[in-house]
């Protein structure tokens, strides 16, 4: 029977083992298909406390992990598939095997939204990406195109002129939510176009050597659809919660986060806690995420007092 | 414990790879690539038990892009299975060890 088992290892999870670790709880963490979450597909963490000069995402959550490991936390590269939380102790799945607990707490974070089409899916790593750091290095004198209007798209667009010949943001609307310096930035970059009030509604290609060859684009004005060959689409339009195997569980939002109780990080199931952007759709950012995650430590470490 | 992936250049490519007398699981990686980095125990795991049945090979698209371009590679970590020099499966992104050796024992026995 383990004490407290945290499932997610960005930011909130591993300061959630940290705390746990230094309060002899022995913390249980399940890695999940992406160690170390959202940061290390980032290149420059600029704004995390203590590291002036900037630190690169994986090492900073290299650095998160071993600081847990060094209290006593295990971490394990395995994704959790189900939960039961209806009885006690809790109960996790991954793929048959069955783990008991007294706690739990969430950080399965967010991951990059997605138009939704079937050719999205089937092309994705084979053209279509939602990570431009990981993948503009394949596009170097390519004509590529990035989906969105808020600060990643900006941000994404700018940082792959390293690399392709042009980029176009296609955007659904005909103004940009993104910051204006970030539009500055992006706009008064000449291998930078825009293509507004317009849709990417299907995608051409196949998985392998030819990946994906052209998008159909449709206006949203008048309504027409128009073919455009491109190498590479980016996806910059948001994240969505990764909440599918809790909401059966725990009540969440209409938008799939955890909800938490007010200053805390409590959820609708006594004994289970929800940190980082799991449960944050307002700020977002490793620190706020270590924030919340710490808070869970300490409820959980309470919780487990009381029981 | 003793390095069992094979690193591959454009030099060695066709003979390691294209040539192998068994099947050939290959790692397209860069020192940049965060999740790369987090496949790396699974690889490294794979290269140890299936040592003697095929062969565990790492790329690295920074020293070779030629042939990440010939595979038609845009995005990293990719796992490229070879046999008799034809590309059989490919897995992008994270992925299991199951997944991985249940895809290598197909091949072997096949």
């Amino acid at each position: 029977m383990n004490k407290v088992i945290i499932i997610g290892s960005g930011p909130a999870g591993l300061t959630a083992a940290i705390y746990a670790g230094r309060a002899n709880m022995s913390p249980l963490v399940f890695e999940g298909i992406q160690p170390g979450g959202q940061l290390t597909i980032t290149t420059d963490v600029e704004n995390y406390p203590g590291f002036p000069g900037g630190i690169l995402g994986p090492e900073l959550m290299d650095k998160f992990r071993k600081q847990a490991q060094e209290f006593g936390a295990t971490t394990l590269f395995e994704n959790v598939d189900r939960v039961d939380f209806s009885a006690r102790p809790f109960k996790i799945y991954v793929s048959e095997k069955e783990y008991k607990t007294e706690s739990i707490i969430i950080s399965t974070g967010a991951s990059a939204k997605l138009l939704g089409l079937e050719s999205e899916t089937k092309l994705m790593g084979f053209g279509v990406s939602a990570c431009a750091t990981c993948d503009g290095f394949f596009f170097k004198e390519k004509d590529i195109l990035v989906v969105g209007g808020g600060d990643s798209a900006m941000e994404e667009a700018t940082y792959l002129t390293k690399f392709a010949s042009s980029v176009t943001i296609v955007h659904r609307r005909d103004e940009f939510r993104a910051s204006k310096i970030m539009q500055e930035r992006a706009l008064g970059n000449p291998k930078i176009s825009v293509m507004w009030n317009s849709e990417i509604v299907e995608m051409h290609g196949s998985p392998g050597e030819r990946g994906l060859e052209s998008v159909d684009i449709k206006n949203l004005l008048s309504g027409d659809i128009a073919n455009q060959a491109t190498d590479g689409v980016f996806m910059a339009i948001g994240h969505n919660p990764n909440s599918s195997i809790f909401k059966d569980q725990l009540d969440l939002n209409d938008a799939g986060y955890i909800i938490t109780k007010a200053d805390s990080t409590s959820t609708s199931v006594e004994g289970v806690f929800a940190a980082g952007d799991i449960q944050d759709f307002t700020y977002k950012q490793a620190v706020t995420a270590a924030g919340t995650g710490c808070m869970a430590a300490i409820e959980a470490e309470r919780y487990l007092e009381g029981h | 414990m003793s390095k069992l992936t094979i690193d591959v250049n454009e030099d060695n490519f066709e003979s390691i790879v294209i040539n192998a007398d068994r099947p050939v699981l290959v790692d397209f990686w860069a020192e940049w690539c965060g999740p790369c980095k987090m496949l790396t125990p699974t690889i490294e795991s794979i290269a140890e038990e299936y040592q003697d049945r095929s062969h565990t090979v790492k790329i690295n698209v920074d020293d070779a892009p030629a042939i990440a371009t010939k595979f038609g590679i845009r995005s990293i970590p990719t796992i490229l299975l070879f046999k008799d020099g034809k590309v059989e499966e490919q897995r992008v992104g994270a992925v299991s060890k199951e997944e991985l050796t249940s895809l290598l024992d197909k091949l072997i026995e096949g």
